[in-house]
């Protein structure tokens, strides 16, 4: 098979042998289980438990608005374990902004009790429509890192290739890698759910990066005598992005504020596609997660098989914590940040967590004046010009940055990577998009609050004049009676 | 020499006769650069700039009996950006309304003290309080501008104004501290 290639990129110390070599284990069950209300890209979920009612395992606790999942993009929330719901209070949430969130939180009994299981034996009898919102009821979103809901990008819209996406560009990352060596058969069944729900797309290819040999061999050995394509990408940063890996795949590129969708392609994390098939066959919803737990700050870095809410530090605990972590990073090595503290609870998108050892991450060397050497753009993989961007940014001057195509950017970090002067690129970019989203909601808050003042002048008038014709009517009835 | 003073009388006349129905048809109601600066304006109608609301604050400064820097909500950005569209020097703020304008409020009705009297309502200038005569007031929080125009005419000192707290979804990166 062709395969073409996108601008830029970088080539990344993978640390990945780290934790690759160890089959997935089980996580202990914990004592508390924590479930933050928001866990994916879109509307917040409200609870629908209480505190102190029982629940069992894979039962809804918090639902999307109007437990509607087609309302707004939103997926529910599953208890991960039996237990009885103590609080439902603000608790500090994995999140670069450190704060608070209303959290769900449940002592688990230690049974371990499933709800009752709506499994579906066949698949293929029911309508796209019916598989989508079995899937939506499963709180599935994509396990890749960035969690947005996988029901609303199964939409039918003309999909004529599926892309399952096993690159796991990310330095530290090995879940994915273990997941698709071990359960390679779960991955195939699941893509093709996917493309059942997708009405049937003509092809299907899982792409695996070529430093993952044992993924790729055991892929292709269940997949052979089906139509679905594995393909092997070359290794490089990001290959994992949506719009990298299609570029890598089919040559097309997807256009400025256009989704994959558009030009025929919908693209889902392998474990996403892993989830889909345990929530189809087995009637499973999303309560686990396989989490990379690697770094010189654990003894036996590994791959752990982790229920939702667990406490990162039993986690932590599980794989042998040293006493000196330097830090705790949620996600891969380039588009990670960095945790304040270790009770925080595994949440949907936490794929990877490092706990670097002394010395283990670069320490930012000082900070130098940018000499325009131009190495961000021979690296940004959407063709951006960081350097511009930077400057504009710098300036917050967020119209020229927005003219130079900011929100292309996809954080990947590419440009800080390579960048000489050690300028934290990528944090002025996010700072810049952070402020512009901001002033826009305030623009629109503006203009509510514009028309609303418009419209009490209107009344205070109208009632004025009412008012007064009223007293006019009064005089008269006086005179004429 | 007849027809040329013929010909040039004809065209005065005719562009004359044009430019006259073009003032009339496309007649710009009120001053546009006032439109164009209350798009700039927060629109809390607070007053804080001593004018009765944003639109006449607006008027003010085309009439020139304003600064550019008045307007305390809105803060550096607004006023760097009247200054931008006017062609002005920019004129820092002064410290108090700096703070203003970095601290979002809202306005919140204590429920179990409020006697009904309405007052609140009658000062809200966006109609984001809700009650009746002798009943309960409160505050639709979604709609509040925190201009806090209705905690001085309250007898019974039940409203407060409270910061709004920062969540995931309002909070924004920082502007990175080195370089």
């Amino acid at each position: 098979m062709r395969l073409w290639q996108f601008h830029g990129g970088v080539h990344l110390d993978g640390h990945k042998e780290l934790s690759s070599q160890v089959p997935i284990a089980q996580a202990n069950l914990p004592k508390f289980l924590i479930f933050p209300l928001l866990q994916h890209i879109g509307e917040p979920t409200e609870p629908i438990v209480h505190v102190g009612d029982k629940v069992l395992k894979g039962q809804i606790v918090a639902h999307c608005f109007g437990s509607d999942c087609s309302l707004m993009i939103s997926a529910p929330i599953h208890a991960s374990s039996s237990g009885t719901v103590v609080a439902i209070e603000l608790r500090p949430v994995p999140h670069p902004s450190q704060l608070t969130a209303i959290c769900i939180v449940i002592e688990t009994d230690g049974q371990d009790v499933w709800t009752e299981l709506n499994a579906i034996p066949d698949y293929t009898s029911l309508s796209p429509a019916a598989v989508r919102e079995h899937i939506a009821h499963a709180g599935i979103v994509g396990l890749g890192g960035a969690g947005f809901p996988s029901h609303v990008k199964l939409r039918p819209q003309d999909i004529d290739t599926l892309v399952i996406n096993g690159a796991e560009c990310e330095p530290y990352i090995t879940c994915d890698d273990r997941l698709m060596q071990e359960c390679p058969q779960d991955i195939l069944e699941g893509a093709q759910i996917l493309r059942h729900t997708l009405g049937g797309t003509k092809r299907c290819i899982i792409a695996v990066e070529d430093n993952k040999p044992s993924a790729f061999q055991a892929l292709s050995q269940v997949a052979q005598s089906t139509s679905v394509e594995v393909v092997k990408v070359p290794t490089l940063y990001p290959t994992g992005g949506e719009r990298q890996l299609i570029k890598v795949l089919t040559g097309k590129e997807v256009g400025r504020a256009q989704f994959p969708a558009s030009i025929g392609v919908v693209v889902h994390n392998v474990e996403t596609t892993r989830a889909v098939f345990r929530a189809v066959t087995q009637g499973r919803p999303l309560v686990s997660r396989v989490v990379t737990v690697t770094g010189n700050g654990v003894d036996c870095p590994q791959n752990l098989e982790v229920l939702l809410g667990t406490p990162m530090r039993e986690v932590l605990a599980q794989c042998g914590r040293k006493s000196d972590i330097e830090q705790l990073i949620m996600g891969g090595g380039m588009m990670g940040y960095a945790l304040p503290r270790d009770d925080l609870p595994m949440i949907k998108t936490t794929n990877c967590l490092i706990a670097s050892g002394p010395g283990e991450l670069r320490v930012p060397p000082p900070l130098l004046p940018c000499i325009r050497c131009n190495a961000c753009a021979q690296v940004c993989p959407i063709h951006l010009l960081p350097q511009q961007l930077y400057w504009h940014c710098k300036a917050k001057d967020f119209k020229r940055a927005q003219a130079y195509h900011l929100f292309d950017c996809i954080d990947c970090g590419c440009c800080a990577y390579v960048c000489p002067s050690h300028i934290p690129l990528v944090s002025y970019y996010r700072y810049a998009k952070a402020e512009i989203r901001a002033s826009e909601r305030e623009h629109k808050k503006a203009e509510q609050a514009q028309q609303r003042h418009e419209f009490r002048l209107f009344r205070v008038e109208r009632e004025k004049k009412e008012r007064a014709e009223r007293h006019k009517q009064r005089a008269k009835g006086v005179d004429s009676g | 020499m007849w027809i040329v003073i013929g010909t040039l009388g004809g065209l005065s006349l005719f562009f004359g006769l044009l430019l006259g129905y073009a003032a009339t048809r496309f007649k710009v109601e009120g001053n546009p650069i006032v439109e164009q600066i209350n798009t700039i304006l927060p629109q809390m109608q607070c007053g804080k700039c001593s004018w009765p609301g944003c639109r006449p604050y607006a008027e003010a400064i085309i009439r020139g009996e304003a600064e550019i820097n008045q307007c305390a909500p809105g803060g550096e950005t607004a006023m760097l950006a009247i200054a931008h569209l006017l062609d002005r020097e920019p004129k820092p703020l002064n410290a108090e309304d700096q703070v203003v304008a970095d601290t979002k409020l809202l306005a919140v009705i204590d429920e179990s003290v409020c006697i009904g009297c309405t007052k609140c309502i009658q000062a809200c200038p966006v109609d984001a309080i809700l009650g009746a005569p002798k009943f309960m007031h409160t505050v639709i929080a979604q709609e509040c501008t925190g201009c806090d125009l209705c905690v001085a005419p309250c007898p019974v000192v039940c409203i407060k104004m409270v910061p709004v707290p920062l969540s995931l979804t309002t909070w924004k990166w920082p502007y990175p501290n080195s370089g």
